[in-house]
């Protein structure tokens, strides 16, 4: 598979490594009155989808930056590479 | 038609025209006892036990293609008990057990091998490991060896035992361990389960399930409603694809993990072989082909075949561990989903809708587990209570602490 980083241009797949689900952005509240379910749903279950599939890579022997990659878990066809940071700002989760 | 000698000499001089297709194609009926979703190993086993040790009537299987067209018929097929905690190693071990009696029990030629499995140690911290899971498996009733390197290379002789990376120190023997023809195991268990009176009704796909009130009532398939007391899922890397029918968010990835088989060689590996540090392992059929595999992609895929990489680093590993592979070719690799779950170990649990039961997250471990899985699910749905050998596979142990982690990886499945 080729990554097409929107900062380096298209990388080997090879050079990351694969983390999961993108929704480990939305790391829940500590503080909530839910926080142990909530942890334990972000922890542990995911919606592991057969199709698109928002997911966290890693370009580890690259730049080091972390991306939200979507792709399709039964082609393998990768639509949509972002900055995981830009995704995270517009969350709010992120400076 | 029981099969035997007699039979086989009979029909070798008859010009085998008694033989009989081994199951019926029966159309659905419109209510079944229970119904298992998913005509894999884990699915057949499971109807096969029901059907013969629980006394159970009225089974259905339900499978959206042919019988033993998924992971049953896309694995390396090596058997083993080697695990090292509570939560697992009994299960393993009556697993290895079934295997021992299996063609026995269910009269067909598995071609259950037990010709040992070695897992490699190349270090003194790998040696303690290991000697700590061989204790673990002797306390379990199971039979574990450590080897030196003499002994190792004894039996295979071609071992680079002096990789300066990965030189072997030795090794961690299970003598009962081996391999088995997979794609027996699903025609056998099909077999015997259809002569017990189960429906094994192939190209049905489950669509969905009805439910009401909290309990579930049947499934929605291709070929019309049926309805069904108990409903079991057993669909190994589609399971979170199935039970999102049921609004269920499961703590599992699927991941590819590839595997590959050289062209026919004259007998070479004795035994199966595994390189855990370099990411191989190895064994040969009774045809010829080596069989080997190593890490999975290591991405969410449904693809079922994988990427260069990974083959890579697969074939780098064999050629590490033994040099002679170089001259081999390779005729064919493969892709098989597997159900990765948040702490590598499977689940065999009621779900919180009445009547809808659970049997997955066997990450790439689930060939070995086979009779023990159908014997344990099969315990379940009939006894609505857990073997006692399987009580830890629990849906709750991942909200309360209570994973049941080989590797010691924490929730990361393509690190399991």
């Amino acid at each position: 598979m080729i990554i097409n980083h929107p900062l380096l241009g298209p990388r080997d797949a090879a050079e990351f490594t694969y983390l999961g689900d993108a929704s480990l952005i939305n790391r829940p509240d500590w503080q909530s009155e839910t926080a142990a379910q909530d942890f334990y749903e972000y922890g542990y279950l995911r919606s592991n989808p057969a199709g698109e599939h928002r997911e966290l890579w890693f370009h580890e022997a690259g730049d080091r930056s972390w991306l939200v990659v979507t792709r399709n878990t039964v082609t393998h066809e990768i639509s949509n590479v972002e900055m995981a940071r830009d995704v995270a700002r517009t969350q709010g989760r992120s400076k | 038609m029981r099969y035997s000698g007699f039979q086989v000499i009979k029909e070798a001089l008859t010009g085998h025209k008694g033989w009989k297709p081994v199951w019926r194609d029966p159309e659905p009926q419109a209510h079944y006892d229970i119904i298992i979703i998913g005509g894999g190993g884990h699915g057949l086993a499971t109807a096969y036990y029901l059907a013969k040790e629980f006394g159970e009537k009225k089974i259905a299987v339900l499978e959206k293609g042919w019988i033993g067209g998924g992971n049953v018929g896309r694995n390396t097929t090596i058997i083993r008990s080697n695990y090292l905690l509570d939560g697992n190693e009994p299960f393993y071990e009556m697993s290895l057990k079934l295997w021992e009696g299996l063609e026995q029990d269910f009269n067909y030629n598995a071609m259950v091998s037990q010709r040992g499995i070695l897992n490699l140690i190349h270090s003194d911290a790998q040696r303690d490991a290991f000697t700590r899971r061989g204790n673990a498996m002797i306390l379990n009733g199971a039979d574990a060896e450590m080897l030196s390197t003499e002994q190792i290379l004894d039996r295979y002789p071609f071992l680079n035992v002096n990789d300066a990376r990965f030189p072997i120190k030795g090794g961690l023997a299970q003598h009962r361990g081996g391999t088995v023809r997979h794609d027996a195991v699903a025609w056998g268990y099909a077999r015997g389960a259809d002569m017990r009176g189960v429906d094994i009704i192939q190209n049905c796909e489950v669509t969905g399930f009805r439910l009401e009130n909290g309990k579930c009532l049947g499934v929605e398939t291709s070929r019309g409603f049926i309805g069904a007391n108990k409903v079991g899922c057993a669909v190994a890397g589609s399971s979170s694809r199935l039970m999102s029918k049921a609004d269920m968010q499961l703590p599992m990835e699927s991941h590819v993990l590839q595997a590959f088989v050289s062209e026919g060689l004259k007998p070479v590996i004795p035994g199966v072989i595994t390189f855990g540090a370099g990411h191989f392992y190895c064994s040969q059929s009774d045809k010829g082909g080596l069989v080997f595999g190593g890490d999975l992609d290591g991405y969410n895929s449904y693809a079922q075949r994988g990427n260069m990489p990974v083959v890579e680093d697969v074939c780098e590993g064999g050629m590490a561990l033994m040099p002679m592979l170089g001259r081999a070719r390779l005729l064919r690799m493969w892709g098989g989903i597997m159900d990765m779950s948040m702490d590598g170990s499977p689940i065999i649990d009621k779900t919180h809708i009445d009547g809808l039961y659970f049997n997955g997250g066997w990450c790439y471990g689930g060939f070995k587990a086979t009779p023990a899985s159908g014997f344990c699910f099969a315990h379940l749905l009939s006894r609505d209570a857990p073997h006692p050998n399987a009580t830890k596979y629990r849906f709750d142990r991942f909200s309360r602490g209570l994973m049941i982690d080989e590797k010691g990886m924490g929730n990361q499945p393509n690190l399991h």
